[in-house]
C-alpha cells in the first residue's frame, strides 16, 4: 500500500508499518462497508415478525442460545468486521433505550444501505444521500406522530397494555401463551410504576427462572423469591407475619480492619479471651432477639456455633443471600439493611406478610418466597419451562414485553404494527419527496423505499408474495387513506391492523428510524478504509 | 471485492436448509442412540470416561447416558438438556422424552421435505400436543379416595418402572421395597430422607429397607457397642482442638511452663465441653466434625456413645429420624431436644461393621441397603432404584394414573388422529406426523424387544378402536394384552411431562433456521 510517490513513482513512507497494511478508499470503502453491514442485516432479516424463525448460537465455551431477539443474536455473534460491529451497537442501542424493536432497527438499516449503494452508482455523492436520509427520517417521524393515537388506560384498565405486550410476545416462542405472560408483564410493570410521574423502576420486578414444569405454570409473584434455603435444617419452613432483620455482617467474630495481634501469654488471658468469643456469639442474637425480629437475611455466613444459636433461640434465618436481592427485600418489605448489629433498632426491621420455602422437583432444589410484603412495590416473575434455551428465551422475551409496557406507561401513544406504520410513513415520504429540489430528492425516494423493506421481510417470513402483498396493502391504504392497514401475518383474514390488535409503541418505531438514519449516516461517511492486513 | 468475512476466524454460519439439516440429524442421531434402551427388553450402555482410570459405568437410564456423552451439536445438547430436566423433575421418562422429540423431529424432516413451512408444523404439534394431553385427562384413573388400591397402583407404578431396570427379576420385592419407603415419607418429596447403603456382596435379593436408621460409621474404641433406650445428641461442633476464633489470636509465651500451662488450659477448655456435654444426660453423641482422642476417652470413661465424623447428610438424616436438633452450643442443656431411640447397635453387613438405630420416634426418613455382586450392579441398582422412588413420591403428591406397555401413546394417537381429520388445512399434516411420532413408542418397545412390531401395532391400534380399551404391548407374551389385568402402570405427570417437553423441544429446535458458532475458545494445552 503506498499513499503517495514521488517524481520516480517510488512511494513515501508514511505511516508505520506501511507496507503490511492495506487501504480501502472512495467508492470501493463505501461498498465494502455498506456489503458487511448488509450481511448483518440479512442474518436478522429471517427473525422479523411473529413467523420469524431463530437462531442457534453457540458460545466459545460451547453453550447453546436460542433465540429470535436481535440484540441478542448480534451480541453473542462474534462479530469482527468493525461496520458489522457498527451494526452490532446499534441494536443494543436500541435495547437499552427502548427494549423492543432490536430485529427491525438492525433491518431498516440494512435497507437504507442497500438503497445507498445503488444512488453511490449513480454517482451521487454520498454526504448528499446522508442529507437527504436525515431529511426523510425527520418526515417519517413526523408522520408518525401525526397518525400515532393515544389511548387511556389506568389500573383497572389494562387491556390496551395487555395487547401491545402480546404484540410483541408473538413473535418470540413463547407465543403459546403470550396472553398469559403478557398479563403478568403488565400487571409487574403496573405494580411497580409510579402513574403520577410516569415512571416505571423495572429494576424493581425481578424475573427468576427455574426448570421443569411448563410455560404455563409462570407465575407473578408479589413479593421477592430468593434460591436459597433456611441456614439449619431444622428451623420453621413457614413464618407469617415476620419481622426481618437484614444484615451485611457475618455472624462471627468481627475482624478489625486494621492489623492487630492478639497475644495470649498467659492462662487467664486465654480464658476471658474464651468467655469473650462465647459472649460475642450470644450478644449478636440476643441484639436480634431484642429488636423482635423474627427472621434474619444475612449477606454473610454464619459461624457453627451462631447457626445454632439462632436455632436454639427460635430466631430462623438465610445466609449467603445477594447484594441485589439484599436490596430488593428491603425495598418490599420496607426495612433498612443493617450494616452493624448495634445498629440494629425496631424501626429497621422490614415486615413480610409470608415467608415460605418451597421445594422443587426430586432434586433438594428449595426457594424462599418472601410475599405480602409492606411494600408491596417489588415484585417477581417466576418462569418455569422444559429446558434451560427456553426459560432463558422467555426471560429475555418478558424482557422485552416489561420495556414495552413501560414505554406505554412514559408515553401512552401507540402507531398500528403489522408494517402498516412503515407503508404508511413510505406513502408520506414519497409524497414529499417531489417538494425537494436538488439530487436530496433521490435519496428523500430511496429512503421511501428502505421503508418498504421491513412489511415486505414480514410478508416474506409469513410465506406471503412479499412483492404483491405489499402493494395490494399500499394501494389500499392510498385508496381509503386509512394508515391502518398491514400484513396479515398471523392470516387472520384481515389486514385491518386495529381490528387485529396489533400495536406498538410510537417512541419505539421513532426511535428505530432515528437510530437507523444515523447509523447509516455514519457509514456512509467513511471513504477510506485502512486496516492492517494479516499478521 | 468480495463480501468480507463479518465473523471472526474459526466461527462459521450455518443458514436455512443446512443449518435445520444439521439440526435434525443431531437430535435424531441422538434418539438413535437412546433408543434401544426403551422398554423392558431394552438394552444396556457401557460408558467409559476418559478420566482418570477409565471408570465404567453400565446402565440404561437415558439421562445417565446423555450426561455421560460430550456433544458438539446444539441440537443435541437441547434433547440432552430436557433429559436431565425430566430426570430432576420427575425422575423418570428420561428416555422416553428423547426418543419422542426425536421421532416428532424425524416427522417433521418429511415434512419439511414436502415444504410445509417450519411454522405450520409448528402450530401443528402444538394443536396435537394439547389435544394429546386432553385426552389423557379424560382416560385418567384417579384412586386417591382408598387407601389400599391407592397403595396397588403405587406398587403397579413401581414395578412398571423397575422392569426396565437390572432389577427387573425381583421387581416386585424392589416394587414393595419402594413403596414402602414412599409411604413412610408421607407426601414429602424430600428424597434426601430415604438413605441408600451400598454393600458390595451378596445377591440383590439380599437388599433389605430398615426401619430404623444406619449410619455408615464405627463406634469408637472402648465404648458400649449396645445401648438400649438411648437418648442421642446430634451436633455439629469442633471436638479436636476449640480453636479462639477471634481474628488475628495468636498464642505467644516465653517459656516452657507457660507452654504446657496454656495446653493444660486448653484441655481443662476441652474437659468442660465434654462434661456439658454429658451434663445433657445423654448416652449417645454423634459429631459432624472430627473427635480427637482426648474427649472420645473422656466419653469413653463417662460410658457415652461417641460418633464421629458422620457427613452432612447423615447428621440431618440423623435429626429427622430421631427428632433431636443439631447442637453447636451446650450452655443450656434444658432447652435442647434430645434424639430418642430404642437401640443402638453395631451390625455387620457383609464385612463391615455399621451402626444401626432401630425403634426411632419419628418415621420418616429411612435405610435402604443394597447388595449385589459388584459395583456397576450396586450402581445400576441404586439408579433404577432412585428412578422408582422419584416416580412413586411424584405419584404421591399427583395421584392420577395411567396404564402403561403403550397405552397411553395408542390412546393420545386416537384422538390425534381424529383432530388432524377435522383440521382444514396444511397442519392436518403436522398433526397426523404427531400421532405417528407418537405410535414410534411402542413400535419401539416391540422392537427391542424382538417382537414383530409392525403386526403388534396394526392390532393394538385395530383394538384401540374400541371404546374404552385396555389394551398395550405385552413384552413377555409378545401379543397385545390387557394391562388391567397385567398391572401395568405408569403415572400421569411422568407422561404429561414427556409429552410437553418433547413437544416443547421439537419445537424449539423446529423454529432455527441458522446456526452461528463462535470460534472454540482456545485453552492452553494442559499435556
Amino acid at each position: 500500500m503506498a499513499l503517495a510517490f514521488d517524481e520516480y513513482g517510488r512511494p513515501f513512507i508514511i505511516l508505520k508499518e506501511q507496507d503490511q497494511k492495506t487501504r480501502l478508499r472512495g467508492l470501493e470503502a463505501q461498498k465494502a462497508n455498506i456489503s458487511a453491514g448488509k450481511a448483518v442485516a440479512r442474518i436478522l432479516r429471517t427473525s422479523l415478525g411473529p413467523k420469524g424463525m431463530d437462531k442457534i448460537l453457540q458460545s466459545p465455551d460451547g453453550d447453546v442460545t436460542i433465540t429470535n431477539d436481535g440484540a441478542t443474536i448480534l451480541e453473542q455473534m462474534d462479530v469482527d468486521n468493525q461496520i458489522a460491529k457498527l451494526m452490532v451497537e446499534l441494536s443494543r442501542s436500541q435495547d437499552y433505550e427502548i427494549g423492543d424493536g432490536t430485529t427491525g432497527v438492525v433491518v431498516m438499516a440494512g435497507a437504507l444501505l442497500e438503497q445507498a449503494e445503488r444512488l453511490l452508482e449513480r454517482g451521487i455523492h454520498p454526504i448528499r444521500i446522508a442529507e437527504g436520509y436525515e431529511m426523510a427520517s425527520r418526515i417519517a417521524v413526523e408522520h408518525l406522530e401525526h397518525i400515532s393515537k393515544k389511548f387511556d388506560f389506568g389500573a383497572t384498565n389494562i387491556e390496551p397494555l395487555v395487547q401491545t405486550c402480546m404484540t410483541t410476545l408473538s413473535s418470540k416462542i413463547v407465543n403459546r401463551c403470550k396472553r398469559h405472560l403478557a398479563e403478568i408483564s403488565v400487571k409487574a410493570v403496573l405494580s411497580v410504576a409510579d402513574l403520577e410521574r410516569k415512571d416505571v423502576n423495572l429494576d424493581m420486578i425481578k424475573v427468576e427462572g427455574k426448570v421443569g414444569g411448563k410455560l404455563e405454570d409462570t407465575e407473578l409473584i408479589y413479593g421477592i423469591t430468593v434460591d436459597k434455603d433456611m441456614s439449619h435444617p431444622q428451623m420453621p419452613k413457614q413464618i407469617e407475619d415476620a419481622k426481618i432483620a437484614i444484615l451485611t455482617c457475618p455472624f462471627e467474630p468481627p475482624k478489625p480492619k486494621t492489623k492487630h495481634k492478639v497475644d495470649i501469654d498467659t492462662v487467664e488471658k486465654f480464658q476471658t479471651l474464651r468467655l469473650q468469643e462465647q459472649k460475642y456469639f450470644d450478644d449478636m442474637v440476643q441484639k436480634c432477639k431484642d429488636v423482635g425480629a423474627t427472621l434474619v437475611i444475612c449477606q454473610w455466613g454464619f459461624d457453627d456455633e451462631a447457626n445454632h444459636l439462632l436455632m436454639h433461640r427460635n430466631l430462623p434465618a438465610v445466609r449467603w443471600v445477594g447484594g441485589v436481592e439484599l436490596e430488593l427485600i428491603a425495598i418490599a418489605t420496607g426495612g433498612r439493611i443493617v450494616p452493624r448489629f448495634q445498629e440494629l433498632t425496631t424501626e429497621k426491621l422490614g415486615r413480610a406478610g409470608l415467608v415460605r420455602e418451597k421445594s422443587f422437583g426430586t432434586t433438594k432444589d428449595k426457594m424462599l418466597y418472601i410475599e405480602h410484603c409492606a411494600n408491596s412495590r417489588a415484585v417477581t416473575i417466576f418462569i418455569r419451562g422444559g429446558n434451560k434455551m427456553m426459560i432463558e428465551e422467555t426471560k429475555r422475551s418478558i424482557h422485552d414485553a416489561l420495556c414495552v409496557a413501560r414505554n406505554l406507561i412514559r408515553n401512552n401513544s401507540i402507531v398500528y404494527g403489522g408494517g402498516s406504520a412503515e407503508i404508511s410513513c413510505s406513502i408520506a415520504v414519497e409524497a414529499a419527496a417531489d417538494k425537494y429540489p436538488g439530487v436530496e430528492q433521490y435519496a428523500i425516494r430511496a429512503f421511501a423505499d428502505a421503508l418498504d423493506s421491513v412489511p415486505m421481510a414480514l410478508a416474506e417470513n409469513s410465506g406471503l408474495q412479499p412483492i404483491e402483498t405489499l402493494s395490494a396493502v399500499k394501494s389500499q391504504q392510498i385508496k381509503e387513506n386509512n394508515p391502518h392497514y398491514g400484513i396479515d401475518c398471523n392470516d387472520v383474514g384481515t389486514n385491518d391492523m386495529r381490528q387485529q390488535d396489533v400495536f406498538e409503541t410510537l417512541i419505539g418505531k421513532q426511535q428505530q428510524i432515528l437510530l437507523a438514519t444515523q447509523v447509516v449516516k455514519m457509514i456512509l461517511k467513511i471513504d477510506d478504509v485502512i486496516s492492517p492486513s494479516d499478521y | 471485492m468480495a463480501i468480507e468475512k463479518i465473523f471472526k476466524d474459526d466461527a462459521s454460519e450455518e443458514k436455512g436448509e443446512r443449518a435445520r439439516m444439521a439440526s435434525f440429524v443431531g437430535a435424531i442421531a441422538i434418539t438413535d442412540l437412546v433408543k434401544t434402551t426403551l422398554g423392558p427388553k431394552g438394552m444396556d450402555k457401557i460408558l467409559q470416561s476418559t478420566g482418570r482410570g477409565h471408570g465404567v459405568t453400565v446402565t440404561n437410564d437415558g439421562a445417565t447416558i446423555l450426561k455421560s456423552l460430550h456433544i458438539d451439536n446444539p441440537a443435541a445438547k437441547v434433547l440432552i438438556d430436557i433429559s436431565k430436566v425430566q430426570d430432576d423433575e420427575v425422575g423418570d421418562g428420561t428416555t422416553s422424552v428423547v426418543v419422542l422429540a426425536g421421532e416428532l423431529l424425524r416427522e417433521a424432516e418429511k415434512l419439511v421435505a414436502a415444504k410445509i413451512h417450519p411454522m405450520t408444523i409448528i402450530s401443528g404439534y402444538r394443536m396435537a400436543a394439547e389435544c394429546a394431553r386432553n385426552a389423557l385427562l379424560q382416560r385418567v384413573a384417579d384412586n386417591k379416595g382408598s387407601a389400599e388400591k391407592f397403595r396397588s397402583d403405587l406398587m403397579k407404578i413401581a414395578m412398571t418402572t423397575l422392569s426396565s431396570k437390572i432389577l427387573s427379576q425381583d421387581k416386585v420385592y424392589f416394587a414393595q421395597l419402594a413403596v414402602d419407603a414412599v409411604m413412610r415419607l408421607k407426601g414429602s418429596t424430600n428424597l434426601e430422607a430415604i438413605q441408600i447403603i451400598k454393600k458390595p456382596g451378596g445377591s440383590l435379593r439380599d437388599s433389605f429397607l430398615d426401619e430404623g436408621f444406619i449410619l455408615d460409621k464405627k463406634i469408637g474404641l472402648g465404648q458400649p457397642k449396645r445401648i438400649e433406650n438411648a437418648k442421642i445428641l446430634v451436633a455439629n461442633t469442633a471436638m479436636d482442638t476449640d480453636k479462639v476464633k477471634i481474628y488475628g489470636a495468636r498464642v505467644r509465651v516465653d517459656s516452657m511452663s507457660k507452654v504446657a500451662e496454656i495446653e493444660g488450659a486448653e484441655k481443662e477448655k476441652m474437659r468442660e465441653k465434654v462434661q456439658k456435654i454429658i451434663a445433657h444426660g445423654i448416652n449417645c453423641f454423634v459429631n459432624r466434625q472430627l473427635i480427637y482422642n482426648f474427649p472420645e476417652e473422656l466419653f469413653a470413661d463417662a460410658g457415652v456413645l461417641a460418633i464421629e465424623h458422620a457427613d452432612f447428610d447423615g447428621i440431618e438424616r440423623l435429626a429427622l429420624v430421631t427428632g433431636g436438633e443439631i447442637a453447636s452450643t451446650f450452655d443450656n442443656p434444658e432447652s435442647v431436644k434430645l434424639g430418642h431411640c430404642d437401640l443402638i447397635e453395631e451390625i455387620m453387613i457383609g464385612e463391615d461393621k455399621l451402626i444401626h438405630f432401630s425403634g426411632v420416634e419419628m418415621g420418616q426418613a429411612c435405610t435402604i441397603v443394597l447388595r449385589g455382586a459388584s459395583h456397576h450392579v450396586l450402581d445400576e441398582a441404586e439408579r433404577s432404584l432412585h428412578d422408582a422412588l422419584c416416580v412413586l413420591s411424584q405419584t404421591v403428591n399427583d395421584t392420577r394414573v395411567l396404564f402403561g406397555g403403550g397405552w397411553p401413546e395408542m390412546v393420545m394417537a386416537k384422538e390425534v388422529d381424529e383432530l388432524a381429520r377435522k383440521t382444514p388445512g396444511k397442519k392436518s399434516h403436522a398433526i397426523e406426523a404427531f400421532s405417528r411420532a407418537l405410535v414410534a413408542i411402542p413400535t419401539i418397545i416391540a422392537d427391542n424387544a424382538g417382537l414383530d412390531s409392525a403386526d403388534l401395532v396394526a392390532q393394538l391400534r385395530a383394538a384401540h378402536h374400541k371404546e374404552g380399551c385396555n389394551a398395550g404391548i405385552d413384552v413377555i407374551s409378545g401379543s397385545v394384552g390387557d394391562m388391567a389385568d397385567l398391572g401395568i402402570s405408569e403415572s400421569f405427570k411422568v407422561k404429561q411431562a414427556v409429552l410437553l417437553s418433547a413437544t416443547e423441544a421439537a419445537e424449539m429446535i423446529l423454529r432455527v433456521d441458522e446456526i452461528i458458532t463462535c470460534a472454540p475458545r482456545q485453552r492452553e494445552d494442559r499435556m
